[in-house]
Order: C-alpha cells, then structure tokens, then sequence
C-alpha cells in the first residue's frame, strides 16, 4: 500500500513537473520549415545561451495553433503579413512589436515600412519583415519551353504535367491571369465570391491535366526533378534550388505578375520570453547572419546589409528570373480581410472534391 | 469497524481512479463539450456569436459536404469488405495451414509495416507507385510496358493504401477467432459433403462472425477517420471527409462549422456501424469482447 | 457376402515414422468392425485414411470395390463420427443433421422428413430447433451419429465417440449402439482403446500395435486364443508367467519358472525346449484351494497381498515367487470363499489346458 502511494506521488509528480517547464531559458520559435538554419540555431545559443526549440508549420496552421491556446505556447511566430491584422482583430492572439527593441538599421527601410502598416489594428503594428519572396511558375524548360505564364496550369498541352497547391495563392494567380485584380476586390466580399467562383469553375474544368495538388514542397521538388511534373505554380526558391541541380528547370515570374508575399516576425499574446523573441529577431536580422540563410534556401531577406554577403549564384538567380518590369509587376499581398478565407476554402474544397 | 474497513479498502481504488478520472474528463470530456458547444454556434451578420443549428443544417444544405460524406463512408465500406476479404485467408492460413513454428513469425511479419509511422508506409508506397517509382521502372526495363504510368493519385491506390493500413486490425481478431475454431469441425464438414466454399460460407465465418465484426468496426472507423493516406495516396480527386473538417478548422478559420462535422462524423458513423450489426445480427457487447 | 471395405496393404508413413505398416482386412456388409489398440498405435491414421483425410504412403483401399484413391473426403460413400463429435455450434440440431442432406442439394421438405425419421430413430424426436449446447452428452452422442447415418453411408467409421462420456452413459450408449447398428444394418468401422467396448459391440475386432495388425478375430476368439503375447495382455486381464521350456511332447509342454517350479502346459503350438517363454493365465482361470484328486493341475503355493472388491468383479492379488508381478485372481462371490484374507498363504491352481503359452522371439 505504501509503496502503491509512493508511486502515485512520484507520477503526480511527473504531471505537475510537464506543466511547470524546465528551468533553463528557451525560445519556442513557431517558423516555416528552413527558416532556423541549424548553424544560426547553433551560433545563437552560443551567443546568449537561450535554447531554441522550432515547430515547423505553415501560415494557417501557425493561426489555428496560438488560435486554440490563445497566444500561448510560442514566443515568436512567423506568419505572413497579410494574415496577420484580421486575424489579430478577430482573435487577439498576438501582442504589439515595441519597435525601440528592435535595431532599425538592418532592416531595409521600405519593407518595415510596408509591413508595419499591413499589420496595424487600432493604431498599433504586429509585424516586421523578415524573409520575402514570389509565386510563380517553376517550368521545365526543355518540356515546356512556351509556359510563361499562370495559364500553363490550365493548357491543354501540358496534360498530366501540371501540378499546384489547392490554396488561395492559386486562385488569386489565375484571377491576375485572367486579367483580374483580385485585391481591389477584397474589400467587397460578394463580388470577390463570384471572382473566385469563376476561377474554381476553371480549375474544375482542367482538372483533368493535373498530376496531383502538391502539399509538400520538397515533395514538389522531387517530381520535377524526376520529370513527372514539368510545369508547377510554387515559390522562386524551389526553382533556383533546382536551377543549380538542372539549368533546365528554372522559376519563370509569369507575364501577370509573380505574387510577392513577404513573411513577419510577431510575438504571440502569450508569449513568455518576449526578450529571447526580440533578441533572436535582432540576430537574425544581422547582414552575415541574413546571407547564410539566403545562400542556403534562396529566399530574399529584409536585412539590410545582406546582399554584401550573398553567394553570386543567388545574385544571379534573381537577375536570370525577374527583369526590372518582372520586378515592377510583382503583385504585393495586401493584409487580407476575414471571412475571404471561408469563401476560398468552399471553392477549393469543390474544385478537390469534383471528378 | 465494518464500515471503518469498507472504506479504508476503497480509499486506494478513489485515489487510483481520481488521475485516470481527471484525465479522461479534463482531456477527452472537456475539450468535446467545448465543440459541442462551439458547433452550435455561429457569427451572425452583426459579428456576433449567437447559437444556430445552421452549421449542421450547412451540412445537408450544400451538396459538397453530404456527398463527399456518403463518398468517404462508400470507400470505408469498400475498404473494410476488401480488408475482410484478404484478412480472413491470410487469418486461416496462419492459424490452421502453417506449420505451428511459424505461427508466431507470420504474425510477427504481419506486424512489421506497423513499426514505422503511417507517414512513411505512405511514402513507401508512393516510391514503389509513383510514374517515375520502382515498380514502372522494371514494368518498361522488362517491356511489359511502352511508357511509364502513373499508379498513384486515383481511388484505386488509395483503397490499397487502406486496405494496407487497416490489415493488421483485421487480422489479429480473425487469429483469435480463428484459433478458437477446432479443426474437426472443419473436416466434419468437408466429410459430410461440403466443398471448400460451403466450408467457409457455413463453418468459417459464422464462427468467425464475432472477430469479424469487431475487426470490421475497427477497420471502418480507422478508415473513415484516416487523412494522410486518401490525402498522400488518392491525391487530387479523392477529397475525404475528415479533409474537410481540416480545412473548416484550418483554412478557414470556421472552427464552429469544423465542428458541427465532426460530431456529424460520429453520429453518422456510430448508425452505420449499429445499422451493420443489426444486419448481421450481432451485439455490440459481445463483438467488444 | 458382399464385401463394403476392403484394406489392402496400407502403410503410411510421416517422414521417418511408420504409422500404419502393411496393414490389410476386410469388412463384410452390415459388419460391425472394431480396432483395438493402445493409444498411438495408428489406429487414428489408418480411419482418417478410410475417411480420406490422409492418402496411404503405399497400398489401396476399396469401398464396394471401388479404389478410393484420390477420391477427396466430401465424395466417398464414407462418413465419420469425430472423437468430440464436430458437431457445428452454430446451427440448430435440424440444420446440424440436414448439412450433409444440404450439401446434396435435397428439397427442403426431403430434408425436413429425413430429418425428423432419423432424430425419430436414435430417441430424439421433435429435437430439431434445440441448440447444440443444450443437449447432455449422450443426446449430442446421437445427433452426430444421426447427422451421418442421414447420408445412408456404405461404411460409418467411428472414432471413439464414446471417449468423452462417464462410465454410465458409456455403458448404456455401448448397448445402444450396437442395437443400433443392428437395426439399421450399416457396416461400422469403429476404433477405441477400451477393450470392453471393443468385445461388446463388434463382430471382429482388429487388435492393433505399432502400426500393425496383430490379431483379426472374433471377440470371444480373441479373448481365449489370443495370437500374440500382446494380444493377450491387451484384451481382458492377464496373469504373465515367464520362464524356460524344458521338456515338450506332442501337444504338451513343460515350463519351468525363475524360481524353479515346472508348469505344464497343453497346447498346439509347437514349443522348442530351451527358449523363453511366456504363459499367460486369465484371472478367471485360476481356481482357488483346488481339490487334491483333480489331474493335470499346475499347483502354486501364494501369498494373499491384497483382496480388491468390487462386486461381482471381486478379485484377490497374490504374491508367488513364480512370478514378479503381483497375480490377479477372481474370486467368486458365493462366500465359499470368505474365510481367505490378507496375509494367508493358499494354494492356487490352474488346469494346463487353460494357459496360453508364447515362446519369446
């Protein structure tokens, strides 16, 4: 009986000590999958002897985790700028940047700017810059040298080659294809609906000459590595990661405009090292520390002073993909207003659900 | 005194309970009160939460939701009857054929898939299947076939992949069944005249009919419930119910609709399994056994 | 006479192991046949052969003439009573007995009628809607003898039916079997290792050991000339006296035991002098404190060790330096005899006529 007692209290005990944390001092970090270098990770713990842990996600799922815990759980989280003011209006899960923590100087100017007004709600800003980047088409060349642009998805002659994410990236890029503007309409909700009906019709209709709708993007990777997808709808850097393998396959911005997103760091509500949160943002922002992110996964960083230290293959990349009318023609995510996202996932449900 | 005793002696009982009690309630009671409670809620025009019964009505409303139900519990049926199929040979062989040295390495085989995650039995799968996978790659080397064709991404693959999943759920009841099935009924049969069909049609699997149903019920809910593998595997067209409860939670932030579905799933998956007993005329209490 | 089974050399063989060596008989129609033999001895392998659940390594067996070779189970003219019956738990005492009719394709009406005039013929009328496992064991013993004997068998093969059921019902079954057997007229291969079983109900009784036959007799045959010094342990009690011949003469014989006493023996199997021998007495035999005058009697002098009553079945074991085993005596219940107890020295008898003799290989 004694004993029986004794080891109930050392499994209580075992319960209260998950609920109570360890002692030394963490940063939860809530990111996309690449965007905490493991030799960053290292180089920072170093530094200030915070431990990192990461949880990989992507921008709806990171909102449904701090949604269900209210802002707890994560000290720093990297939605995409647009989904950040609705989603604060509506469930208060993150808490306001105090821009004095944050060194201004490695930051490019305009891009803080930006971002600080998309992410402002009642006067005050939940967002800065950290990784930006474009959609676009990443084409097989040698296959399909004629796709230039979001219509390729929908050409009878790449049949069985095509494949893209059932999100809303798409659906607003075949709506610019179509010589749309999607964004003027996200402040009319109805009109946006019969939009986004007529691109789901569209979707339906060409069905047919999808290979699958890809949700995995080194899976994505993987197909057109092998030949079984030769035109793709997808971020430039999985292009030019593949570029260096096969000068075949290379990101193409399409003639509509490539959509330019560009990813935050926040700081959730319930945050509990908001210090460690500031400290890595900081650290990350550093030119050399922002280069060796880039030179690994291709993306563009806000850091200011970055380009200084980027291999010349990934200042080439850029230049090969986007003249300066590309650049020109990026389409720029503005912060999207709620309840656009039930209307888009109805649509898409459809478009996966018919045969 | 006796009361005294009586109490001391369920004293330890209350306090071996109250954690298993506290667990079952704060993790598992709790959380589906709360989506009960969340799915009869809905935002009216004005953005305030008021309760509805629309999120369940949305469901029968919009054909979508109904018909990619119907479909997912169509192929769950499917999946489980083409598990029955497989399983029950694969039960009697390891039971009543193989050597009885075997018995434990066949079923140890059987068990092997299931010690990686789901995820990478999937991927396994996609290896083999895929346009550019192992299986097109000796089918073209050995000129079966002109061109590479893509297996993967239709309803067939993805009813494999179930079916492979589910296996094991299925055939670990039918073993017991299976054992407990003394040979010489088997023998008495085929000496009075049957054949090998009459034998499992009236020995085999009315005896087997307890395992069966169990394994049944296991093998529909599981599938019913699964996502990776009709996601991974069926690929573009096959949409699965609990896909769409993901993105109503997910993608667009409806957790209320995301969850009236999900107690739909329950409800109506609870009447197929009662509807199925009831056709096979067994009990519930007897199959859980 | 018609012949319905006919073994003709059958062997079979389980990689090194013989279990059913050179084994040959036949059965004549309407015959109730037994095999008698220990536990182990292949009397099991060589019914499942006639059945057709196992293939003979070499030999053939004929059923009404017909070689049964490669004819699987569900067609031969054969049916089998399992050792624990097989009857199928999950149908009714009718479904159970309307299978092989079933398997027939019969009319349902045919069937319903076989059904109840068998159930009506083994004493179970109107059982058709019972479950299996609300009949005792004696009704269920029925069932499956009469969900055979529907089919209307060339031959009914029996597997020690009656093995599982208590000494009672055993006894009673016995006799009901056979009556039975008798009145439908079905020749019946039985197998069992209890020899009373064996005596009661057949007609010819095999005794198997190791594979073989030793003996194919009559029952009372088998219990007075035993052929082979195995048969003569196996079928009833026996007492067993070893020794050496010393002196033989034209039907009789002398054996002369360990302890040096000289026993004769009439006999008409011809005994060498000089080898070792066995003699066999059968308790019942033995005649107690024999009077003087009789001739030709073998005398021992023994020690009561123990008196077993049973009944009518009473028997005395005596301790006699001719032999290392205790004997076995019976002793009748006529109370001539009450004034014997434990610890008496008595005189035993038997008459040379009585004793079976082996000489030893």
């Amino acid at each position: 009986m004694k004993k029986k007692v004794l080891s109930l209290m050392v499994a209580g005990g075992f319960i209260l000590g998950l609920g109570s944390g360890v002692s030394a001092e963490t940063l939860e970090l809530l990111t996309w999958t690449g965007y905490a270098p493991k030799s960053l990770v290292e180089k920072f713990e170093k530094e200030t002897g915070i431990t990192v842990n990461t949880t990989f996600s992507n921008n709806e799922e990171m909102i449904a985790k701090l949604r269900a815990t209210r802002g707890a759980g994560f000290d720093l989280a990297q939605p995409s700028q647009d989904r950040i003011s609705s989603v604060q209006e509506k469930f208060n899960i993150y808490q306001p940047i105090d821009y004095t923590k944050i060194d201004a100087k490695l930051i490019v100017p305009s891009m803080l700017e930006a971002v600080k007004k998309n992410t402002m709600v009642d006067g005050k800003s939940y967002g800065v810059p950290h990784v930006y980047g474009t959609s676009g088409l990443i084409v097989n060349k040698k296959t399909a040298a004629g796709a230039d642009d979001y219509t390729a998805l929908l050409d009878p002659q790449y049949e069985g080659r095509v494949s893209y994410r059932l999100k809303r990236p798409t659906l607003i890029a075949m709506a610019f294809a179509e010589g749309k503007d999607p964004f003027a309409l996200y402040g009319d909700a109805e009109k946006y609906e019969a939009l986004m009906e007529s691109i789901g019709q569209k979707l339906i209709d060409a069905k047919g000459l999808v290979k699958t709708y890809w949700a995995n993007g080194d899976a994505l990777l993987q197909s057109m590595r092998s030949g079984e997808v030769n035109v793709a709808m997808a971020w430039d850097n999985g292009g030019w990661k593949l570029n260096a393998e096969n000068p075949d396959i290379d990101f193409v911005a399409p003639k509509s405009g490539a959509l330019g997103w560009i990813d935050t760091f926040t700081i959730p509500a319930k945050a509990k090292n908001v210090e460690g949160a500031y400290k890595w943002i900081n650290f990350m922002m550093r030119p050399e520390n922002a280069a060796v992110f880039t030179n690994a996964e291709k993306y563009g960083t806000a850091s200011a002073g970055a380009i200084e230290f980027y291999d010349d293959a990934v200042k080439a990349n850029f230049q090969r993909s986007f003249s300066q009318a590309d650049v020109d023609n990026i389409k720029w995510y503005p912060p999207v207003p709620a309840k656009l996202e039930a209307i888009e996932g109805k649509i898409l449900d459809k478009v996966k659900a018919s045969q | 005194m006796s009361t005294l005793g009586k109490a001391t002696s369920k004293l330890p009982l209350f306090i071996f309970l109250t954690p298993i009690l506290l667990w079952l309630f704060l993790l598992i009671v709790l959380p589906h009160i709360d989506l009960l409670r969340m799915s009869f809620r809905i935002e009216n025009d004005y953005g305030d939460m008021v309760w509805s019964v629309s999120n369940y009505l949305e469901f029968f409303r919009e054909p979508i939701y109904w018909l990619t139900f119907t479909r997912t519990a169509l192929y769950a049926i499917i999946v489980t009857f083409l598990t029955l199929c497989i399983s029950l040979p694969v039960a009697f062989y390891i039971t009543k054929v193989a050597p009885p040295k075997f018995r434990g390495f066949l079923s140890l085989l059987l068990l092997m898939p299931f010690w990686v995650s789901e995820l990478v039995r999937i991927y396994g799968w996609m290896i083999l299947l895929r346009e550019s996978g192992v299986i097109n790659h000796f089918l073209v080397e050995w000129g079966i076939l002109q061109q590479p064709v893509e297996m993967l991404y239709n309803d067939v693959a993805m009813t494999m992949g179930l079916v492979y999943t589910s296996m094991l759920f299925m055939v670990v009841p039918l073993l017991s069944v299976m054992d407990s099935l003394d040979d010489s009924l088997i023998e008495a049969a085929f000496d009075l005249g049957s054949n090998m069909f009459t034998i499992v049609w009236k020995i085999i699997i009315p005896h087997a009919m307890p395992g069966i149903a169990s394994g049944s019920i296991v093998v529909f809910m599981l599938s019913l419930g699964n996502y990776l593998t009709p996601n991974l595997m069926g690929g573009k067209n096959a949409l699965w119910f609990t896909e769409q409860i993901y993105n109503q939670f997910i993608a667009s932030f409806n957790w209320n609709q995301g969850s009236a579905f999900g107690f739909l799933l329950l409800v109506l998956s609870s009447l197929i399994i009662f509807i199925g007993l009831r056709l096979t005329n067994q009990k519930l209490s007897k199959v859980v056994q | 006479m018609e012949v319905d089974l006919s073994v003709k050399s059958v062997s079979k063989r389980f990689k090194s192991f013989v279990a059913v060596d050179d084994v040959s008989f036949e059965v004549e129609k309407g015959k109730f046949f037994s095999i008698l033999g220990p536990s182990g001895c292949g009397k099991t392998t060589l019914l499942r052969m006639i059945a057709g659940f196992e293939e003979p390594s070499k030999g053939a067996i004929y059923i009404r003439a017909q070689n049964m070779a490669n004819i699987s189970p569900n067609r031969r003219p054969v049916n089998l009573i399992f050792q624990h019956l097989a009857l199928f738990p999950m149908m009714n005492v009718a479904d159970n007995i309307g299978f092989g009719l079933a398997r027939r394709n019969e009319s349902k009406t045919e069937i319903r009628k076989k059904v109840s005039d068998i159930l009506e013929r083994v004493n179970l009328p109107g059982f058709e809607a019972k479950k299996i496992h609300h009949l005792s064991g004696g009704q269920k013993q029925r069932v499956a003898i009469a969900r055979s004997l529907v089919l209307d068998p060339t031959v009914l093969l029996l597997d020690e039916p009656l093995g599982a059921l208590d000494l009672k019902l055993r006894e009673q079954m016995k006799i009901e079997l056979k009556k039975l057997q008798m009145e439908v007229g079905t020749t019946f291969v039985y197998i069992t290792h209890d020899q009373s079983e064996a005596l009661v109900m057949s007609d010819h009784v095999a005794v198997m050991n190791e594979g073989r036959f030793e003996q194919i007799d009559s029952p009372q045959n088998l219990y007075t000339k035993p052929a082979s010094p195995f048969v003569a342990r196996f079928v009833g009690d026996n007492n067993r006296l070893p020794g050496k011949i010393v002196g033989c003469n034209d039907g009789t014989a002398e054996l002369q035991t360990a302890s040096g006493e000289k026993l004769l023996i009439r006999t008409d199997r011809q005994l060498t002098p000089g080898v070792q021998a066995e003699l066999y007495i059968r308790p019942e035999s033995v005649i107690l404190e024999p009077a003087q005058e009789l001739p030709e009697l073998n005398r021992l002098n023994v020690l009561v060790s123990s008196i077993l009553f049973d009944g009518a079945n009473t028997q005395l074991l005596v301790e006699s330096p001719a032999s290392d085993d205790e004997l076995l005596i019976s002793l009748p219940q006529n109370r001539q005899y009450e004034h014997i107890s434990v610890k008496d020295r008595i005189e035993i008898g038997w008459d040379a006529r009585a004793g079976n003799c082996f000489p030893l290989p």
